[in-house]
């Protein structure tokens, strides 16, 4: 997959390779070329990725060679076992769960998975979440605060799976379920938006203490496509909703809805995947070290706080 | 929905279901449900505190909680705002307060579908967990009585993070072991119906309501084909597991004014 922004920037470094495999013959000096070449692959970076939009983040955020929830635990944690099924009817697999450990402390591990190709997507459905994989998560996360282990959420989904079954074994009873298990849980919770956030689906598994954005993540209430439908029945205007609706990870810090952004190396985390998965760990190393020193039964009341503050409105008197 | 309302010169409404013209005054006696069909229509917030409360009993939380365009959301946001407020009375999407049952003191939301479709912005969510707050202070049961399409998209995440806000209201009266019922009305669905619509003690909905995560349109576009015309209706649910029982707006009152009883009586 190549995103159209970086097009440009993909044809000139296959150009350097064609030249450096030409100069390696050993019969021409090329070497003046290639660094003018280098030179301006820098212009380009710098050019394309400091003046990324909105919906240029959508694209990359939606990336799929962008690392996906599976790929962090394989690169972060030291064990990993993964715990399948919402004991009552099915193993979703568009939720991935387990317990691991990183850092040398075992925590819970749930995150939306997507697929790497539409093979693969087919059996994840997307990352988008049934009402069995939001159960599976609930399920995990009671087992996590009953052990004391702190639980990290990955959230990479276009949204829940808006199907028939789903709703037939209720897909909004299942989100509900799950926010308020999230408020009331003694044991830390930190949520990474890696790719995807997408609206309830992602929310599911979103309630927090610490919420960390990649850089390039995208986190919103409703697709900007779905948005561009309801506002001007036009979905080919998603990218000017993408931007009025503010899911950007720097807009979302900036309003406080986020703690905290984790940048991407250029070119975003498909690029330099291995880059991004030793940032993110030692981001969460670093905030399960502040959390898991808070009493557990004061976790709660801080969550509490938290979110009672969410939201912008005027009083008038009288 | 709010006919009675608008155009109160007409001696008759049509039925929004089969049609039928019902005589306006026998429309309203019959609290906005048909004669002909039983369609239940749309009813206002202030309507309905009306019908519910002991006569004189109801009393108003936070009404003076207005909405702001926090994301400076470039359509006409504002300006929809200012229309709905003067349609409805209300200054956003849900009327909240304390008042009265056949005895029993009881605090209520009351959501207004006809202020920006029910949507839950700020307001909504700062003003269910308000209610929840005071009705946990004050050892009240709550009430709350749904009819939204989701969650606010002017609001953005704001709009997101109040599924998680009013949760947190829900908590409260979890931990303060206070009666807390939703009764789901046309339509409840989205951010309403994943949040504090469906983790109350006791679930109610009224006959033929939408309720639901996705909307239909887009499941069918999903799946490719056609959904049955009862999917995600309150019966439909109620046959699923999710809802207690379907009530007739008829009945609703006595049935709250019961089950406040057997609260009360523990
Ligand atoms: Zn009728």
């Amino acid at each position: 997959m190549i995103l159209e922004i970086e097009r440009p920037l993909l044809e000139l470094e296959s150009k350097i390779e064609e030249l450096r495999k030409l100069s390696t013959d050993g019969r021409v000096d090329l070497s003046v070329e290639i660094k003018a070449l280098e030179q301006k692959v820098e212009d380009l970076k710098k050019d394309i990725y400091s003046n990324l939009s909105a919906w240029d983040k959508v694209q990359i955020a939606r990336h799929n060679g962008r690392p996906t929830t599976g790929d962090y635990v394989e690169a972060m944690f030291s064990d990993f076992f993964e715990l399948r099924g919402d004991r009552r009817a099915r193993n979703d697999l568009a939720i991935l769960a387990g317990i691991g450990v990183i850092g040398g402390r075992t925590v819970a591990v749930i995150g939306h998975q997507k697929g790497k190709n539409t093979k693969d997507n087919l059996k994840h459905n997307f990352g988008m979440g049934s009402p069995e994989g939001f159960r599976k998560a609930g399920r995990v996360m009671d087992m996590a605060a009953r052990f004391g282990f702190p639980i990290i959420c990955f959230i990479d989904t276009p949204g829940a799976y808006p199907g028939k079954e789903a709703e037939e074994k209720g897909q909004y009873e299942a989100i509900a379920g799950n926010i308020l298990k999230m408020m009331s849980l003694r044991t830390p919770i930190i949520c990474m938006v890696i790719g995807e956030g997408g609206s309830g689906g992602a929310f599911a598994i979103g309630v927090g203490d610490h919420i960390i954005m990649l850089e390039n993540s995208i986190y919103s209430v409703i697709s900007p496509e779905g948005c561009a439908t309801i506002l001007w029945r036009d979905a080919t205007r998603a990218s000017e909703a993408a931007k009025a609706l503010r899911i950007t990870s720097d807009s979302l810090l900036k309003i406080g809805l986020v703690d905290e952004v984790i940048p991407e190396p250029e070119g975003g985390a498909h690029r330099h995947p291995e880059e991004v998965f030793s940032r993110v760990k030692e981001s969460l190393i670093r905030n399960l070290g502040e959390l898991c020193s808070i009493p557990g039964e004061e976790m709660p009341k801080r969550r509490y706080e938290k979110y009672r503050k969410m939201g912008v409105f005027k009083e008038e008197n009288g | 929905m709010s006919e009675a309302k608008e155009k109160p010169e007409e001696l008759w409404v049509k039925c929004q279901s089969c049609g039928v013209p019902v005589f306006r005054k026998t429309f309203i006696e019959n609290m906005l449900v048909c004669d002909k069909c039983d369609h239940h229509h749309k009813m206002p917030a202030r309507m309905r505190a009306e019908i519910l409360f002991d006569e004189g009993t109801f009393e108003e939380w936070d009404e003076n909680i207005t909405s702001v365009n926090p994301l400076e959301f470039a359509d006409d946001y504002e300006e929809k705002l200012e229309k709905d407020k003067v349609k409805t009375g209300l200054k956003d999407a849900i009327l909240t307060g304390h008042g009265k049952i056949e005895g029993y003191p009881v605090s209520m939301g009351i959501m207004e579908f006809g202020f920006r479709g029910g949507s839950m912005g700020s307001v909504v969510g700062e003003k269910v967990i308000r209610l929840l707050e005071k009705a946990s202070e004050k050892g009240m049961p709550a009430v709350i009585i749904t009819a939204s399409g989701g969650a606010r998209m002017q609001e953005g995440m704001y709009s997101l993070m109040q599924l998680a806000k009013t949760n947190a209201g829900v908590l409260r009266m979890e931990e303060a072991r206070l009666p807390y019922i939703t009764v789901l009305t046309d339509p409840t669905t989205a951010g309403v119906a994943a949040s504090y619509a469906s983790v109350a003690d006791i679930i109610l909905a009224e006959p033929k309501a939408i309720i639901g995560f996705s909307g239909r349109r887009v499941i069918e576009q999903t799946i490719r084909q056609k959904l049955p015309a009862d999917f995600q209706t309150s019966e439909f649910y109620l046959e699923h597991g999710f809802i207690d029982a379907v009530v007739h707006r008829h009945k609703l009152r006595k049935t709250l004014a019961r089950l406040l009883a057997m609260f009360n009586g523990k």
